[in-house]
């Protein structure tokens, strides 16, 4: 189906209208972020952004895209796995203590503008929370209820490498609809393909036009593009059996000076999913609360056990948390952890980038 | 769990320092009845001139040793606390007086006093922990109250509290801070700093300015090197942005005499 850009307010009406907070990307304090959306006036229409290690910059485009750019720093894990989370609250009794309940009441989500990558990095989301013997029940229960609309890339970034990953630049699944933007000199309009049932229920309350032949022509040559144009890429072929071959590369010990530890990388990757618990009391030792907050495998106290962190070099947490991401990951949930979004590589203080530290393990030359 | 029959003793103690830490305890507006409650203030000068004797049970020490006078009363004050936790940059690295220590003291005084041989000050300002053992260091210039109130609690409660040494990158990131480093090319110390603030400055679109200290596991030369290539930051300007509160603490210290012409 085609839907008229003059149309495509609909859709966000009819979302609305069914009780879902809509969420998509949005221009704040000079990135592409996601918060809320009251109209379509909101999207950074008419902007793009220019991305490299450690560098990331909004600049205007000479046409008025409504999604002429890639990913920002926040990915909708904030939304689904949300960075603190207040796990239970106690009261002290007078035989111990008793627990008092809080309720997770999430709002229902409606996503506006998921890149193909976040697609794939929300379904291995699911699979870490959802898929194992142990259920993340605040995750299960944000999960349940979101509406995904899709956005299939125009464009890739700086330090995009999807295609590489296979996570992109066009959305397979995992979607009730799917947006192509179809942007010319006479036309804008967009090409909307049906996932669910409930995709198909909100775009029949939006006028739309079936899709021709040509259109569908267009989504094609769209996708082989954008996947011409990713800023990096790496090779995937092996990779599990090259890292562990490799666990004494001199690599690490260079990437680990310059290597901040400063966790970045972690916080901003959209499948990164480790979290630490602190308890917290009132000062009169009556109430007590255990709260879940982001953590990652690049603080000193990760790994902290009995006598010391077991992982007190750089070189040793940042091994630790590529080959989980690229090998460990693997055995572990039968899938590369990595969607090729490129967060990490832009959003690294010093432009660390995975993309080439892959390619060094390889012995291939790198810049 | 702790029975409470008696309320433990708190002191609060000033070396040299700005004394804005030790008011923190008194900017706990909403709290401050609750610790009132909860400990019995024995020795707060700043607050009241009503003295109770010692020993006490937990202290706070605020500033850094700078005279030979102050190096024999923090002996003192460590044989009189049970618990001794320092407060602030100047207490635990020096403070902003430690800029002192990259200089030469006997010049200073004979320039800034008409009488200079009624001056008694000692080469270096030196955190708290050089001279005495030290229980807990809390960072910061000033501290955040919530962190202090946060030790205080813990320690009434038996537990470890809840003060992360990581870098304040991580408190950007949960609370969706944009970085200024990467979008807007402003140098920030926040990867190399402790967090604790809860990311004030970038939250306001600012470089970090490692008030907390270094985090612990500074990568200083690898943030220092990309200030200059690519961010065109020049050594001078490095030299200064690493003197700032916490000028003494090591990894501060070295990157900065790194850089020194």
């Amino acid at each position: 189906m085609v839907v008229a850009r003059g149309d495509l307010q609909q859709l966000l009406d009819a979302l609305t209208a069914q009780g879902y907070q809509v969420l998509g990307p949005r221009v704040r304090d000079g990135a592409i972020q996601y918060d809320e959306l009251s109209s379509l006036a909101d999207l950074p229409i008419g902007w793009t952004d220019r991305q490299d290690g450690g560098f990331y910059r909004l600049e205007k485009r000479d046409d008025e895209a409504l999604f002429g750019y890639v990913v920002g720093p926040s990915s909708w894990k904030r939304f689904l796995h949300p960075p603190t989370v207040t796990l239970w609250r106690s009261r002290r009794t007078e035989e111990g203590f008793e627990l008092v309940e809080s309720p997770q009441d999430p709002p229902k989500y409606a996503f506006f503008g998921v890149r193909p990558c976040e697609l794939h990095a929300i379904s291995i989301q699911d699979r870490v929370f959802l898929q194992g013997p142990y259920v993340d029940p605040i995750y299960r229960s944000r999960r349940a209820g979101i509406f995904v609309v899709a956005v299939n890339c125009g464009q890739a970034g700086g330090t995009c490498f999807c295609t590489s990953m296979g996570t992109g630049p066009r959305a397979r699944k995992g979607f009730d609809l799917a947006l192509t933007e179809l942007l010319g000199p006479e036309r804008h309009e967009f090409v909307v393909e049906v996932g669910s049932p409930a995709g198909a229920e909100i775009l029949a309350q939006v006028a739309h036009r079936p899709a021709t032949p040509e259109d569908r022509a267009r989504v094609a040559e769209i996708e082989a593009e954008t996947s011409r144009q990713m800023g990096r890429q790496m090779e995937t072929a092996g990779l599990k059996e090259l890292l562990y071959t490799n666990l004494e590369h001199p690599r690490w010990e260079e990437v680990a000076s310059r290597c901040l530890t400063c966790a970045n990388c972690t916080m901003v990757c959209p499948t990164c999913f480790c979290t630490t618990v602190e308890d917290v009391t009132d000062l009169t030792g009556q109430e007590a609360e255990r709260r879940r907050l982001w953590d990652s495998c690049f603080t000193m106290e990760f790994s902290y056990m009995h006598g010391g962190s077991v992982r007190s070099s750089a070189r040793s947490r940042y091994r630790q948390w590529m080959t989980h991401k690229l090998a460990t990951w693997q055995d572990q949930f039968d899938v590369i952890g990595c969607v090729g979004c490129g967060r990490c590589i832009t959003w690294c203080p010093v432009g660390i980038d995975i993309t080439q530290e892959v390619a060094a393990i390889r012995g291939e030359p790198v810049t | 769990m702790p029975t409470r029959r008696q309320r433990p003793k708190l002191a609060v103690w000033k070396f040299a320092s700005c004394d804005g830490c030790q008011l923190s305890l008194l900017d706990c507006e909403d709290e401050l009845l609750a610790v009132a409650d909860a400990v019995e203030i024995a020795y707060f000068p700043e607050a009241t001139r009503a003295v109770v004797r010692g020993p006490y049970d937990v202290s706070l020490v605020e500033g850094s040793i700078t005279t030979p006078h102050d190096a024999e009363r923090i002996r003192q004050v460590r044989k009189a606390s049970r618990f001794l936790v320092t407060i602030g940059a100047c207490a635990t690295a020096g403070g902003i007086q430690a800029l002192r220590n990259f200089q030469d003291v006997e010049e200073f005084i004979t320039l800034v006093y008409a009488q200079p041989q009624y001056i008694e000050t000692l080469e270096r300002s030196t955190p708290i922990a050089e001279h005495v053992f030290v229980d807990f260091e809390l960072r910061g210039c000033p501290i955040n109250k919530m962190q202090l109130l946060e030790v205080v609690n813990a320690y009434l409660n038996g537990r470890k509290p809840n003060i992360p040494t990581y870098s304040v990158c991580l408190e950007c990131k949960r609370q969706g801070n944009l970085c200024v480093m990467v979008a807007h090319g402003t140098p920030c110390l926040g990867p190399v700093t402790q967090a604790g603030c809860g990311a004030l400055c970038p939250a306001y679109d600012r470089g970090c300015y490692a008030c907390f200290g270094p985090q612990d596991s500074p990568n200083t030369g690898s943030l220092a090197h990309w200030w200059q290539t690519r961010l065109d930051v020049p050594r001078d300007d490095l030299v200064r942005a690493f003197r700032g509160f916490n000028a003494y603490a090591e990894p501060f210290r070295k990157e900065s005499e790194a850089h020194e012409q």
